[in-house]
């Protein structure tokens, strides 16, 4: 790895900087992020003047971009140039990318003094690991599988929340006639992948899901079950409005809001937008797990991968590290996220009925095995393969004229054709 | 003076120059020379490497695992690609065709000495000082069936009017020429006017007395004198349209689906969000294979002729 050693000079540059910034505080970490939304920034906030009050420097590095794209064009440029920050929001396998590259450091200090083993449920602690060592700490914990709904529309469409794939389609029939949108939805790759995750879920089972998005097993992926599961997915089409293309998901979020849509598939950062525009959970808007998946739990964990750095700095990331798992910051971050904390021992008296709902499902899909990574949003597969993934999961799902098992011969080869 | 004395060195033993004329000779050499390093480095030192990086087996970040034209044969089997290829020449092609023609016809238009021209060319010329962004996202809005064009006529009373290009994936292309073309008509219009302007009055005349009507003279004498403006023009806009990128994400987010993506989009998503620097970087040496198909002959075809004329 001698390529990303530090040279001097950067060294030089960044203590420098370090220096002219902040002459107070002994040890300091760097942070990339990118909560920057008025919630999340907030909620980095609490991390921040936690590490304060313990007599740590945090140097905020918040790089704008609701999926992280631009973050990680500048955490790569970091990395290469040997002068990568203290810890940076890497998520899912991506984590391992980074570990095979040698730029992690270690955390198995921390672990067993606060005793993670015990504290994360085995699938989460799985993620943070590299080498069987400690190289991330969880944030949170956000369920991908959601329906959202506003019980105005429902009622005036005479409809009662849907609980399987079935009742959707009649019930989206009936709010049509009713005059509404059934399903709002955004028209951009992830959120088509988002939706066809979930639809995979309700048709296949999560056995099936495993198999075919998180091992690219190719007998799953062409197979007759993939095809119902394509078809089935596209027919939700059918309950969407024209305007789709390229809507942002958070416009989509605010139809149902303004009553103008029923309901939304989406994960639960969802609910921010909900609690901004005033709303009460279970009162004003409804949730409930996706019609046909009340078994699963598609997980989204968000969590900051430690960098291999040395001296102060290491002492700073460690207590970083040791940080982000107490309840202060778990709580606090959660609650203004959407998500849930990544400890499942929490009090969640605190927290709104869907959350309250999301940790009971969480816990009781680590038991039974309903627990499985999302693909939309890079849990399962590298980025390659989602990206490949999602090529054709979006192509489909917008050409009218693209036939199911055309597609799912296009998965099979899309899951190969990776180097 | 050491400077200028250690450069008068060069000159040689022979000539026998002041050393203020030595530096006056090596001035705009020495002057030019940072700039031309900087170029050589970050222009054709970067293209080298994305060259060298297309071999590779690069993911997320560079490596040197060479696969020889592996990512090449990738690129030729994905989907995707071929998609925004076709879509490059499509818009290409019409994007810049239909800006020459209507470049050429409203500055003929505003040639006829007519009144209050200085406002009407800004008026066209304006949406060139608008980011393509700016424009992508108005277009957007205005061709929005819900909500722009569509939507408006529907208001009107004529129910059944559909314009629904920007979610149709066999026309979403055709948004893109759409908006590029309102940007970047008025500019070509201004070169074509500083074009007319430009030519002798005399040949005019001489043409009228000859009796040729106005269509011919056109044709046969004013057309023939633009050809220098259409060549920039033509370099111009087709740089533009290799390069469109903005656009894109701005107005159709390259979708439905992947239907409107073009060769640069399809080129910062697989080497910046998809850690596939190697695939990324063989679809951006493609592009430049691309450019330099069209512009070479084009380029040596106009200089010849230019030295012949």
């Amino acid at each position: 790895m001698n390529a990303f050693k530090k040279t001097p000079f950067v060294l030089a540059a960044s203590l420098a900087g370090a220096l002219s910034l902040s002459s107070a505080h002994a040890a300091e970490v760097e942070v990339l992020h990118w909560w920057t939304s008025g919630g999340e920034a907030r909620a980095a906030n609490v991390l921040k003047e936690l590490m304060e009050a313990e007599g740590y420097g945090w140097q905020d590095f918040a790089v704008a971009g609701g999926g992280g794209e631009t973050a990680m064009t500048v955490l790569k440029s970091r990395a290469m140039s040997g002068n990568p920050p203290s810890a940076a929001q890497i998520k899912g396998p991506e984590i391992q990318e980074w570990g095979e590259l040698g730029l992690l450091g270690e955390l198995d200090g921390v672990a067993e003094a606060e005793g993670w083993d015990t504290l994360l449920p085995p699938t989460v602690a799985d993620i943070m690991r590299h080498d069987g060592q400690y190289v991330a700490v969880p944030v949170n914990v956000h369920r991908v599988n959601w329906l959202w709904a506003n019980p105005e529309v429902l009622e005036a469409a005479g409809v009662a929340m849907p609980t399987t794939l079935d009742e959707l389609f009649a019930a989206g029939e009936a709010i049509r006639e009713a005059g509404y949108v059934p399903l709002a939805h955004g028209g951009q790759a992830w959120q088509d992948a988002t939706v066809f995750e979930t639809v995979l879920l309700a048709t296949a089972g999560t056995d099936f899901y495993r198999q075919a998005l998180v091992e690219l097993d190719p007998e799953a992926l062409g197979s007759a079950t993939m095809i119902e599961a394509l078809e089935t997915f596209k027919r939700l089409r059918t309950l969407m409005d024209d305007d789709m293309p390229g809507r942002d998901w958070n416009i989509a979020t605010s139809m149902v809001i303004n009553g103008d849509a029923a309901m939304q598939l989406m994960g639960d950062w969802a609910k921010g937008e909900f609690t901004a525009a005033g709303l009460t959970a279970g009162v004003d808007y409804l949730c409930a797990a996706a019609p046909g998946t009340q078994d699963a739990f598609t997980f989204n964990i968000d969590s900051l991968a430690m960098f291999r750095v040395e001296g102060e700095e290491r002492e700073a990331q460690q207590a970083l590290a040791r940080l982000v798992l107490e309840p202060t910051f778990q709580e606090a971050f959660n609650k203004a996220k959407g998500s849930i904390p990544a400890r499942p021992d929490l009090d969640m008296s605190e927290f709104d009925t869907c959350a309250q709902r999301s940790q009971e499902a969480f816990r009781q899909t680590a038991e039974q095995g309903g627990l499985v990574p999302s693909m939309a949003h890079g849990m399962a597969v590298r980025a390659d393969v989602q990206g490949a993934l999602f090529d054709v999961v979006t192509n489909y799902f917008n050409s009218p004229d693209l036939e199911a098992e055309e597609a799912a011969r296009r998965m099979v080869n899309a899951a190969q054709a990776v180097l | 003076m050491s400077l200028s004395s250690s450069l008068a060195r060069p000159a040689g033993p022979g000539t026998r120059r002041s050393p203020a004329a030595a530096l006056q000779a090596w001035l705009p050499k020495l002057v030019l020379a940072p700039s031309v390093a900087i170029s050589l480095f970050f222009v054709y030192g970067f293209m080298l490497w994305t060259f060298v990086l297309s071999l590779t087996n690069s993911r997320m970040l560079p490596s040197y695992e060479f696969v020889g034209f592996a990512q090449y044969a990738r690129l030729m089997a994905n989907d995707r690609w071929w998609v925004a290829s076709t879509n490059l020449v499509v818009f290409g092609g019409l994007f810049v065709a239909i800006c020459l023609a209507l470049g050429l016809l409203l500055a003929i238009l505003l040639d006829q000495r007519i009144r209050q021209e200085g406002a009407l060319r800004t008026v066209y010329l304006y949406p060139m000082a608008l980011s393509f962004i700016v424009t992508g996202v108005v277009w957007k809005w205005l061709l929005n069936p819900g909500l722009g064009i569509q939507a408006m006529v529907r208001g009107w009373g004529f129910e059944s009017f559909t314009f629904d290009w920007l979610v149709d994936p066999d026309m979403a292309v055709y948004t893109l020429v759409i908006a590029a073309v309102w940007q970047a008509s008025g500019f070509v219009m201004a070169l074509f006017l500083a074009g007319l302007r430009g030519i002798d009055d005399s040949i005019i005349k001489a043409a009228q007395l000859d009796g040729a009507s106005l269509p011919r003279i056109y044709r046969r004498v004013v057309l023939p004198c633009l050809r220098p403006v259409v060549f920039s023009a033509v370099m111009i806009l087709a740089h533009i349209a290799i390069k469109s990128f903005d656009l894109v994400v701005a107005l159709t987010g390259g979708g439905p689906g992947y239907a409107s993506d073009l060769p640069a989009t399809f080129m910062y998503a697989h080497a910046f969000t998809r850690a596939q620097v190697g695939l990324g970087s063989a679809s951006a040496m493609l592009m430049l294979g691309g450019v330099l198909a069209i512009l070479i002959p084009y380029l040596y075809s106009e200089l010849r002729s230019r030295r012949h004329g």
